[in-house]
């Protein structure tokens, strides 16, 4: 299946240039997240099954809504309605429509051909990884999750908005 | 025939395609779209050479750059709202100058 692997990597890097190229940052996050299908189908074909449905559920899922609820609120306004007229012309959606395509085409052909292996010989399923991640790697799961909390706060306090001064002096005095 | 050569290959240009777009764009979340883009490709070339090895420690180091990736885009996009609330701006060379 190595066909599968090369148009996967194909489709990857054009999605990535045709991210790095685009102006508005809602057609750039289109492209990104082909992009990061195009290498989870690349992880799939290189037997990690796991690690491909982490990529598309954490970073074509929650990380990528992340970019769009940010992108959402900071085009606010006229500017925004007009780049929403814009998306919804052909050429704007296109391109993504036909990479996302392709690699549809690979997941009904890998579905089709059920029984083909992946390139390697052996895929490294979730067990083992679940195996070294809680054994030998425990030390840095306790990291990551110390990492996370301070990512966590970090961004609540970062984006904790401070009361006006004009209510603040609204509180009714005795 | 396990292409290791070319999975590494693809992964060096994805690395190289995000330091270009942090390199060249201007606009904030380019430059940190960009950043997952090269995490993305440093997490590939541990699953090719993981499975190089058939050793899952590859895999296992891309669950770190994933929480790791997590953490700083929640981080890094907090800072582009307050970023953009001060200044009105995700230009990079509008916001060069900091004054606390």
């Amino acid at each position: 299946m190595t066909i599968v692997f090369y148009t996967a990597s194909a489709v990857a890097i054009a999605a990535t240039i045709l991210m790095l190229t685009r102006l508005h940052a809602v057609h750039a996050l289109l492209y990104l997240i082909v992009s990061l299908l195009a290498v989870a189908v690349i992880f799939f074909d290189l037997g990690a099954p796991f690690i491909a449905a982490l990529e598309v559920i954490i970073y074509a899922g929650a990380i990528m809504v992340l970019f769009v609820f940010v992108v959402m609120l900071l085009n606010l306004g006229e500017p925004a309605a007009r780049a929403e007229r814009a998306l919804l012309t052909p050429p704007m959606w296109i391109g993504p429509s036909v990479l996302a395509t392709i690699l549809l085409a690979e997941f009904v052909w890998l579905l089709a051909h059920g029984n083909a292996p992946p390139v390697v010989a052996a895929s490294i399923g979730p067990v083992e990884v679940g195996m070294a991640l809680f054994g030998r790697y425990l030390i840095g799961v306790e990291l990551a999750s110390m990492l996370l909390l301070a990512g966590l706060v970090a961004a609540y306090h970062l984006g904790w908005r401070k009361v006006p001064q004009a209510e603040a002096t609204h509180v009714p005095h005795p | 025939m396990f292409p290791i050569r070319e999975g590494l290959v693809v992964s060096g240009i994805l690395f190289t395609l995000g330091l270009i777009g942090v390199l060249v764009r201007r606009n904030l979340v380019f430059v940190l779209m960009s950043i997952e883009v090269m995490l993305n490709a440093a997490g590939l070339a541990f699953v090719v050479a993981g499975t190089r090895w058939r050793q899952p420690d590859g895999q296992v180091v891309f669950l770190f750059i994933l929480a790791m990736a997590a953490a700083e885009v929640s981080v890094g996009l907090a800072l582009v709202l307050e970023l953009y609330h001060q200044h009105k701006s995700l230009d990079t060379d509008a916001i060069s100058r900091m004054r606390g």
